[in-house]
Formats: structure tokens, C-alpha cells, sequence
């Protein structure tokens, strides 16, 4: 009954979180609403048993990563809201609106084949699956995969990952310090503009995080003029 | 009456289909990695019910690799945002074409 309460309160959230990110009109909100759809899911998470992923979704997903979406988002200026009332290409949302529906309903007949006789996805017996593979990678007993003191989730995670799964965890080391490479070679421009002098490519900021400067003596001037004409 | 594993690919299924709706539909940039990101995570969301269903931590595993892979993609990704609207301010996705020479 908990499950059953857990499920669809987290579902509904997800779903709402999912529809909210398709249609919000500014990307701020976009993110926000994909923060509750990454808390529903880990949530979901939590529910199957999955604990160490439920907290890694909110601290990497909800955490760096939209963090990450929402820096750029500020940097690249708030202002560029979408009007979505207009349709650039003619028939797109209607198209993308059909294959969205034809992926739902493939997905959802898929798993649930067995309604119609065919042979479902979660149906119980997986003699099919069993017989064909030799030996799954990790296959535990049905009172190890929830846990206990012990052998809690975390702990087999962090067995499974080190030693079967040992080469993919080097390979992903890899990935991330390419990825780091990577995004500091595209974000930082070209080799001209990092060769200016100091102060002229810094102006920009330096109106705001210096206010002492000359930001402060270009107000009043440009208030007192503005005062002026309105009193003449 | 039970939580099956049905449920949660069902759930998965609607995420995913929102998902690719989203990313057919929508212009800005940023907006598209958002639908990308709803998108694995319905796959996540897949494996971690499959695990549990097989009784196989394989499952778990996937959606660790799955989440390094989407850290490393969004940064790559953002920083590509970057360097374009660095170099053509109000350039949406649809200016891309231009790289077809």
C-alpha cells in the first residue's frame, strides 16, 4: 500500500516535472521543472531498492547538472524565452507529436504484451533468458538484492563495480577528464581575444563586481541629465 | 493491489515519449539537452526495474556508466552551446543548418 501511495505520488510528480520542461516558455523554468522530474525518479529509485543511485541522481543529476544548465542559462542571458505560440516549420508539432504517441504506445505494448498472449518483457518466467546465458554477470539470491546491514545495496554496488565491472569504471575516469578537456577548449575562445590586454576584456565585469571605478562616476552623469530635462 | 515492475516501464515509456517530444519540438538549445537528460533518465528508470525485476545488479551498474556518460555529454553539449551563441548571439537550432555548408 506504501508502494503503491510512493508510486504514484512520485509518478504524477515525474510526469507533471516532464510536461512542465516540454512547455515551459523560459528556461529557468525548464530546469526547475526538471529538478522535480529528477527527484521523482529518484524517488522511484528509493522505492525499488536502489539507494545509492537515488542519492547519486539528486547530487549529480539535481546537483552538478543543473547547476551546470542553469550557469549557462544565466550566462547566455535569461531574456531568450521562447514564443511557442508561433510553429517555424509547418506540421512539426504535429509530426513530433506522432512520434512521440508512436513511441509510447510501441513501449507500453511492448511490456505489456502478455495482455494479448504474446510473451511480455516482465513476464515471470524468463526460462528463455536463463537458458541462453550461461551464467549472468551478477546474479544474486532473492534475500541479498534488498539488503541487510551487511550486504546493503551500496556495498554490492561498490563489489559489483570494482571488480567485474573495473574495466568500464577506468574507461568512464577516461571519459571525464576528455569531457573536462573538451569543454575548456570550446568555452574559451579564440587565441586573438585571450591576447588583448587585461583591462579591456574585463570592462564588461567590471562595471558590476568593482562598483568603485568608473561605473560609479557614469551613473550620477547619466542621472543628472536625465533629472534636468524632465524638471526643464 | 501491487506495484509491478509493468508499472514502472509504463511510467518510463510516458517519460521517454515526453521526452522526445520535447526535443522534436523546441528551439533553444538548452531546452533540448533538458529533453535529452528526461530521456535517459526514463532509461535509468528502466534499468534500475529491470535489475530488480532479474535480479541482477547489472542493471544498477548501467545506470552508473549511464550517468557519467550524461555528465560528460552535458558538459561537452554546454560548452558547444557556448562557443555558438559566443559566435552568433541570437542563433537558435535552427541556424545550425548553416554547417552544412
Amino acid at each position: 500500500m506504501v508502494e503503491l501511495i510512493v508510486f504514484i505520488v512520485a509518478g504524477a510528480f515525474s510526469l507533471i516535472g516532464a510536461l512542465g520542461v516540454v512547455t515551459a516558455r523560459n528556461p529557468v523554468h525548464a530546469a526547475l521543472f526538471m529538478v522535480m522530474t529528477l527527484f521523482s525518479v529518484a524517488v522511484l529509485f528509493l522505492a525499488q531498492d536502489a539507494q545509492f543511485l537515488a542519492a547519486v541522481q539528486v547530487i549529480v543529476y539535481a546537483g552538478a547538472i543543473v547547476v551546470l544548465f542553469l550557469f549557462v542559462i544565466m550566462l547566455l542571458g535569461v531574456d531568450q524565452s521562447e514564443d511557442l505560440s508561433i510553429e517555424p516549420i509547418v506540421g512539426q508539432r504535429s509530426l513530433a507529436a506522432l512520434v512521440g504517441l508512436g513511441i509510447a504506445i510501441m513501449a507500453i505494448v511492448f511490456v505489456q504484451a502478455d495482455i494479448t498472449g504474446e510473451r511480455s518483457v516482465t513476464a515471470p518466467k524468463l526460462d528463455s533468458i536463463t537458458t541462453q546465458v550461461d551464467q549472468p554477470a551478477v546474479t544474486l539470491p532473492d534475500d541479498q538484492i534488498v539488503g541487510t546491514e551487511n550486504n546493503s545495496n551500496i556495498a554490492q554496488l561498490g563489489r559489483v563495480v570494482f571488480t567485474d565491472y573495473i574495466f568500464a569504471f577506468e574507461i568512464t575516469a577516461l571519459l571525464l577528464t576528455i569531457a573536462v578537456v573538451g569543454a575548456v577548449v570550446l568555452a574559451r575562445g579564440r587565441d586573438d581575444e585571450l591576447l588583448q590586454p587585461m583591462p579591456e576584456r574585463a570592462s564588461f565585469w567590471n562595471e558590476d563586481l568593482h562598483g568603485n571605478g568608473d561605473a560609479v562616476d557614469a551613473n550620477p552623469a547619466d542621472a543628472d541629465p536625465a533629472d534636468t530635462g524632465a524638471n526643464a | 493491489m501491487d506495484v509491478t515492475s509493468t508499472w514502472y516501464l509504463v511510467l518510463a515509456a510516458l517519460i521517454f515519449a515526453i521526452g522526445a517530444y520535447g526535443l522534436l519540438i523546441r528551439r533553444n538549445p538548452l531546452v533540448m539537452f533538458m529533453c535529452v537528460e528526461l530521456m535517459l533518465n526514463s532509461v535509468n528508470l528502466t534499468f534500475v526495474t529491470f535489475g530488480r525485476e532479474l535480479r541482477d545488479l547489472g542493471g544498477e551498474v548501467s545506470v552508473f556508466f549511464v550517468l557519467v556518460v550524461a555528465a560528460a555529454e552535458v558538459v561537452i553539449g554546454l560548452a558547444l552551446v557556448v562557443a555558438i551563441t559566443r559566435r552568433r548571439p541570437d542563433a537558435t537550432i535552427d541556424d545550425i543548418s548553416v554547417l552544412k555548408g
